[in-house]
C-alpha cells in the first residue's frame, strides 16, 4: 500500500468530502491563501477557491460561533483551530452553543461540524500551547471527540466526522503530521472509518496497553521491546474514538490480557485514563491480576525546556516500567 | 433630520393595509398578554428559573420581524418570547416551555431562555449574553453560501455589546460581507448597570459600528414605523449589498431584568417608569396611531386585546395540563445520530451512566 504523511492524508480527506458535498466548507487561521499553519490544508485553496476554503483573522469565538451557527442551517463547515489551546477564547462556542444547542432546541437543531488542529506536546512551544482537551471536551455530552494516531486512522475518522450529523472535535497532532504510514489509495473506493471503533493495533495475551493519539506509537514501541526484552507479549489497544467509546473493545482485551496500562497524554486528573480505568474497574474486575497503571503526562503545566520537556510526556520506556511493575 | 420624517411615508409603511396594520396590533397585543400571563404561575413556583420579560419593548420584536422574508432568520438572547411569537410560534408551545412541559417548544429542555422554531426560521432564545451573536453571523452566511438573499436578525441587549464575542463578529461580518442586522435592544440597562456605568465610549453603542466600517443607525423604538423603516433599510443592505448593519433600537422595559430582579425599583426611579408608560407604550401608541388612521376604534382594540387576553389564559391552561418530560428523555435530543438511531449513533458508548 502506498505510504503517505498524516498531514497528506488529512488533505486527502478534505479534498475528497470537498468534492463529495458542496455544503463543506473549510475555515480557519491560515487555511487558505498562506496554505495552513502546519500545510495540512495546502493546495486546497488553490483547487476549491474562495468559497470553499476560508481564511479567518485571529477571532476563534468569532468565526467558530459563525461555524455552529453555519452549521444550523445545513452547512458543514470543518474548522481548523490553529492549535487545540486556543479553545479556552472560543469556548462558549464551543461548549454552550455546539454542545448544548440540539439538547436546549429539544432536538430541532443540530450541528454538524467539524472542530480541527494539533492538540499535543513535545514541541517546547509552553503551557499555553501544549493542551491536551481530548477529555475536557468528552466530558461534555452532544460532543464526539477523536484522536487519531496514523495516517490512515486521520484520513478515515476525519471523513467520517464530516459526515456526521453531530459536532465532532477532531484532535490532530503536530509531531504525526510528518509521519507516513499506508493509507489506501483513493482509487480503490472510499476509505472511512466509523467512530466509537478501536483498533487492535497490536495482538498480544499479557497485558494491554490501551491509548490513543501519539501515545499509541509509544505503546507500539514499548510493545515490540517488552517482548524481545522480557518476553511479555503486549496488546496495543488504540482508542481513535474517545467519545463515543469503544468500551467492549477495552473491556474485550482486558479480559484476556487480565493487565491494563493506560497511555494517556493528557494530564491525570480526570483525564481520558481516569475515565477509561473506571470503566475497566467496573466491567471487568474480576479479571484483574494486577492493579491498573496509568502513563499520564506530568502533572504540572508544559514545561517549556527543550531539554526537559520530553520527560513530562508518556513514553516507550515509562510505558515499559508500568508494565514491569504489575507483571 | 430624523425628528422631521415621517416614517408612515416610507414604501415599507405604505405597503401595509389596513389588515397588516391591525395585525400587527394583534400581535403587540398578544405578545403582552403573553407576558403578564406568566407572572402568576411565576409567583407561584409552577416556573423554574428565570423569566425575563418583553413588556415595553414589544415594537422592537414585531416591527423587525415583520419584514423577515422566506430566508431571513431571527436569534436573539434570553429575552426571547416576543422574537418566538413574533416568529409565528404558538402561545401554547411557548407557555408549556416555561412549565418545563414535554408540550413546551424545547420540550422542557430549554426553558424561559431557549425557545426555537427553525421552522419558522427562529433559532433561539440564547442564554449566555452575547454569545448568540456569532451564531447569528454564521446563519446569515449560511444562507449567503447557498446563493439565497436572505438575512439574519441577531438581536442583543445593550449590555451584550461589551462582549469580545460580539466585536469580534462585527469585524467578521464586515470583512467577509455577511449579510447579519445586529439589533441592539437598549432598554438602558444591562441588568441594574445603566449605560453610564458601563460604557466607556459615551455616545450611541451603535456608532461602535464604524470602528469596523459598518453601517449604524439609531431607532426611536416606539415608533413601529420608524423601527419598520429603518430595519427594511438595513434589510435592503443585507439582501442587495450583502453588507452588515448595527441598529440600535431604543427601548425600555417595565419590569425588572428578570422577575426575580427585586431592585429594579432602585436603580432607576418611578417617575422613569410612570413616565414610560404613561407616554412612550409601544402597545398603547400603536393602538393610537390605528385609530388617528380611522382603522381602529377603541371597542375593536379592546376586542382584540380581549381576545389575546384569553388566548394566554389558554396557553396556561394548557401547561398546565401537559405532561411533564419523563426522565427517560434526558438521553434524547443529545445526539442527532442516536436520536436517529442510525449505525453511526449505535457504534460506540455515547451515554456513561451505569
Amino acid at each position: 500500500m502506498r505510504e503517505i504523511e498524516y498531514r497528506d492524508a488529512l488533505n486527502e480527506a478534505f479534498d475528497e468530502e470537498l468534492a463529495r458535498d458542496e455544503n463543506v466548507v473549510l475555515m480557519g487561521e491560515e487555511v487558505a491563501q498562506y496554505n495552513g499553519a502546519y500545510k495540512v490544508t495546502r493546495g486546497l485553496w488553490d483547487k476549491w477557491g474562495d468559497k470553499r476554503v476560508m481564511d479567518m483573522p485571529i477571532s476563534e469565538a468569532g468565526f467558530i460561533g459563525m461555524g455552529v451557527g453555519a452549521s444550523m442551517l445545513g452547512v458543514r463547515p470543518v474548522m481548523e483551530l490553529m492549535f487545540w489551546s486556543f479553545h479556552s477564547v472560543a469556548f462558549d462556542q464551543l461548549v454552550n452553543n455546539a454542545a448544548n444547542v440540539r439538547y436546549m432546541s429539544g432536538g430541532l437543531c443540530s450541528c454538524p461540524i467539524v472542530m480541527r488542529g494539533p492538540a499535543n506536546g513535545g514541541t517546547n512551544v509552553g503551557a499555553t500551547h501544549s493542551h491536551t482537551p481530548e477529555g475536557l471536551f468528552a466530558a461534555f455530552p452532544g460532543l464526539k471527540v477523536v484522536s487519531p494516531a496514523t495516517a490512515a486512522d486521520a484520513k478515515g475518522l476525519m471523513k467520517t466526522a464530516i459526515r456526521d450529523n453531530d459536532p465532532v472535535y477532531v484532535m490532530e497532532n503536530t509531531l504525526l503530521y510528518g509521519v507516513k504510514g499506508p493509507v489506501p489509495d483513493p482509487a480503490d473506493g472510499d476509505f472511512t472509518i466509523p467512530l466509537g471503533v478501536a483498533d487492535i493495533k497490536r495482538e498480544g495475551t499479557d497485558v494491554s496497553l490501551i491509548a490513543h493519539g501519539r501515545s499509541v506509537l509509544h505503546a507500539l514501541e514499548a510493545a515490540e521491546q517488552l517482548q524481545a526484552e522480557h518476553g511479555i507479549s503486549a496488546e496495543v489497544v488504540d482508542l481513535r474514538s474517545i467519545r463515543p467509546l469503544d468500551q467492549d473493545a477495552i473491556i474485550q482485551s482486558v479480559k484476556k490480557t487480565n493487565r491494563a496500562v493506560l497511555v494517556d497524554e493528557s494530564k491525570p486528573f480526570c483525564g481520558v485514563s481516569a475515565q477509561i480505568t473506571t470503566l475497566i474497574q467496573e466491567y471487568a474486575f474480576d479479571y484483574l491480576d494486577a492493579p491498573i497503571k496509568r502513563v499520564c503526562s506530568l502533572d504540572a503545566p508544559a514545561i517549556y525546556s527543550p531539554a526537559v520537556e520530553p520527560a513530562q510526556l508518556p513514553s516507550a520506556d515509562k510505558v515499559i516500567k508500568a508494565v514491569l511493575s504489575i507483571s | 433630520m430624523a425628528t422631521t420624517t415621517d416614517y408612515s411615508q416610507v414604501p415599507i409603511n405604505q405597503q401595509l393595509s389596513a389588515d397588516d396594520k391591525i395585525d400587527l396590533y394583534r400581535l403587540l397585543a398578544r405578545i403582552r398578554r403573553f407576558e403578564q400571563a406568566t407572572q402568576k404561575p411565576y409567583s407561584q413556583g409552577k416556573m423554574g428559573g428565570f423569566l425575563h420579560l418583553y413588556i415595553g419593548q414589544e415594537s422592537v420584536a414585531v416591527g423587525t420581524v415583520s419584514l423577515c422574508g422566506p430566508h431571513d432568520h431571527v436569534i436573539t438572547a434570553y429575552r426571547c418570547h416576543a422574537h418566538a411569537l413574533a416568529c409565528g410560534m404558538g402561545m401554547n408551545e411557548c407557555m408549556a416551555e416555561l412549565f418545563g412541559k414535554a408540550t413546551g417548544c424545547s420540550k422542557g429542555k430549554g426553558g424561559s431562555m431557549h425557545f426555537f422554531a427553525p421552522d419558522k426560521n427562529f433559532w433561539g432564545g440564547h442564554g449566555i449574553v452575547g454569545g448568540q451573536t456569532p451564531l447569528g453571523l454564521g446563519l446569515a452566511f449560511g444562507e449567503k453560501y447557498k446563493g439565497n438573499k436572505g438575512a439574519c436578525i441577531c438581536y442583543m441587549g445593550d449590555g451584550a455589546i461589551n462582549q469580545g464575542a460580539f466585536h469580534e463578529s462585527l469585524n467578521i461580518a464586515e470583512l467577509h460581507d455577511i449579510p447579519v442586522v445586529y439589533v441592539i435592544e437598549n432598554n438602558g440597562y444591562s441588568m441594574g448597570t445603566s449605560q453610564k456605568r458601563s460604557s466607556a465610549f459615551k455616545d450611541t453603542l451603535a456608532k461602535r459600528a464604524e470602528a469596523y466600517d459598518m453601517a449604524w443607525d439609531t431607532v426611536n423604538g416606539e415608533d413601529l414605523y420608524e423601527v419598520r423603516a429603518k430595519t427594511q433599510e438595513a434589510l435592503d443592505r443585507a439582501h442587495n449589498e450583502s453588507k452588515p448593519t448595527v441598529l440600535e433600537i431604543f427601548t425600555y422595559r417595565y419590569y425588572g431584568h428578570s422577575v426575580a430582579d427585586a431592585n429594579h425599583k432602585k436603580y432607576r426611579t418611578p417617575e422613569e417608569i410612570a413616565d414610560y408608560k404613561n407616554n412612550h407604550d409601544p402597545v398603547v401608541l400603536w393602538k393610537n396611531q390605528l385609530i388617528s388612521e380611522g382603522l381602529l376604534t377603541d371597542e375593536g382594540a379592546k376586542a382584540i386585546d380581549k381576545e389575546a387576553k384569553q388566548e394566554a389564559a389558554a396557553s396556561v391552561k394548557f401547561a398546565e395540563e401537559s405532561p411533564n418530560p419523563t426522565v427517560e428523555s434526558i438521553f434524547e435530543d443529545v445526539y442527532w445520530e442516536v436520536d436517529n438511531q442510525t449505525e453511526a449513533g449505535t457504534t460506540g458508548r455515547h451515554f456513561f451512566n451505569d
